[in-house]
């Protein structure tokens, strides 16, 4: 990518965010504006893919809620997001998990990655 | 709004998210720093304007009558030169810089530029025909359809057609200043412009902005 457009995005990448892959657990703290009261709401679920780069980067989080799939994406460097919580590391070989949405109950299971830190 | 515009360059697009989180797609364009290099006035050249010149260039590359139009103006060599309209030409001096602060957040401007070249293009990518069916045994995909009626036994003038499109000049209306960057001359527009990344831009105050 351009260095301009590199220094343009600079100000606002955000570094306060968590090295996390797909197939990880995450949680997701967003800033819900309600009227003119600002609240944080979570959302806890399977990052199931990465993509775009820079500023533009989005990850989609995937949880199943009473038997109903909600698949949620979000700008990694959004102000939105007030902050991202790695809960478990799971084990995955492929980059994007789409292959989750054919599956239900235990088969849509991730491992879990053992820990090599 | 004061009539006032500079030369740019495309650098290309990406996202930044406004105070209230939401993001705006923008184009990145280093705009100036420009000199006026020729003022064209009522008398002389039958209408008023300013001329620009943008870009660095060594003297090589110029040819004699370009060289010789820029040291009758005094000014460095330029790689461009585009004309503007403004409203008051007395306000600009021959040899005067125009940078990007012209411009401040929240201005409408004009984006003029060359779009890219498509090449000989169909009538359903230049004119947004419909195309037939690509299967049940049709063998009828892309192609035009009826040039005309058959009475008057002729094509009238302007009929849609298959030929070259792109690489043509765009004005883009009404775009709005995000974000000015003094420092390092870039101009932040919202929305797309016309042309390749490096393509050269006109940025004008717009024309329908009040």
């Amino acid at each position: 990518m351009n260095g301009i457009i590199r220094q343009v995005e600079a100000a606002q990448i955000r570094k306060d965010i968590p090295d996390f892959q797909p197939g990880d657990t995450v949680r997701v703290y967003v800033k819900v504006v309600e009227g003119n009261r600002e609240r944080i709401q979570v959302f806890e679920g399977v990052v199931i893919k990465r993509r775009g780069g820079g500023l533009r980067e989005t990850f989609t989080v995937r949880r199943v809620s009473y038997g109903v799939a909600v698949e949620r994406a979000f700008p990694i460097h959004a102000p939105r997001v007030d902050r991202i919580e790695v809960m478990r590391r799971g084990l995955v070989r492929r980059a994007k998990l789409y292959y989750l949405r054919n599956l239900v109950g235990k088969a849509a299971r991730i491992k879990d990655k053992r820990q090599s830190r | 709004m004061a009539k006032k515009g500079i030369i740019g360059r495309k650098i290309g697009m990406t996202q930044i998210f406004a105070d209230n989180g939401e993001a705006v797609p923008i184009t990145v364009v280093e705009a100036g720093p420009c000199v006026v290099v020729q003022k064209k006035t009522q008398p002389v050249d039958g209408y008023e304007a300013i001329q620009l010149g943008f870009g660095d260039i060594s003297e090589k590359r110029l040819n004699k009558p370009a060289i010789g139009h820029l040291k009758k103006a005094g000014v460095k060599l330029v790689r461009r030169l585009r004309e503007f309209k403004v409203d008051d030409i007395e306000a600009y001096t021959v040899g005067q810089e125009v940078a990007v602060d012209l411009f401040v957040p929240g201005d409408c401007v004009d984006v003029v530029g060359t779009s890219k070249g498509k090449g000989f293009a169909g009538g359903i990518k230049r004119h947004g025909f419909h195309r037939g069916p690509m299967t049940h045994g049709s063998k009828y995909h892309r192609r035009p359809g009826s040039a005309a009626a058959k009475g008057p036994a002729r094509i009238f003038k302007g009929r849609k057609m298959p030929g070259r499109l792109g690489g043509k000049r765009v004005t883009v209306q009404n775009l709005e200043v995000v974000r000015v960057d003094k420092d390092r001359n870039l101009l932040l527009v919202k929305g797309a412009v016309p042309g390749p990344n490096r393509g050269l831009l006109m940025i004008k105050s717009s024309v329908k902005a009040n």
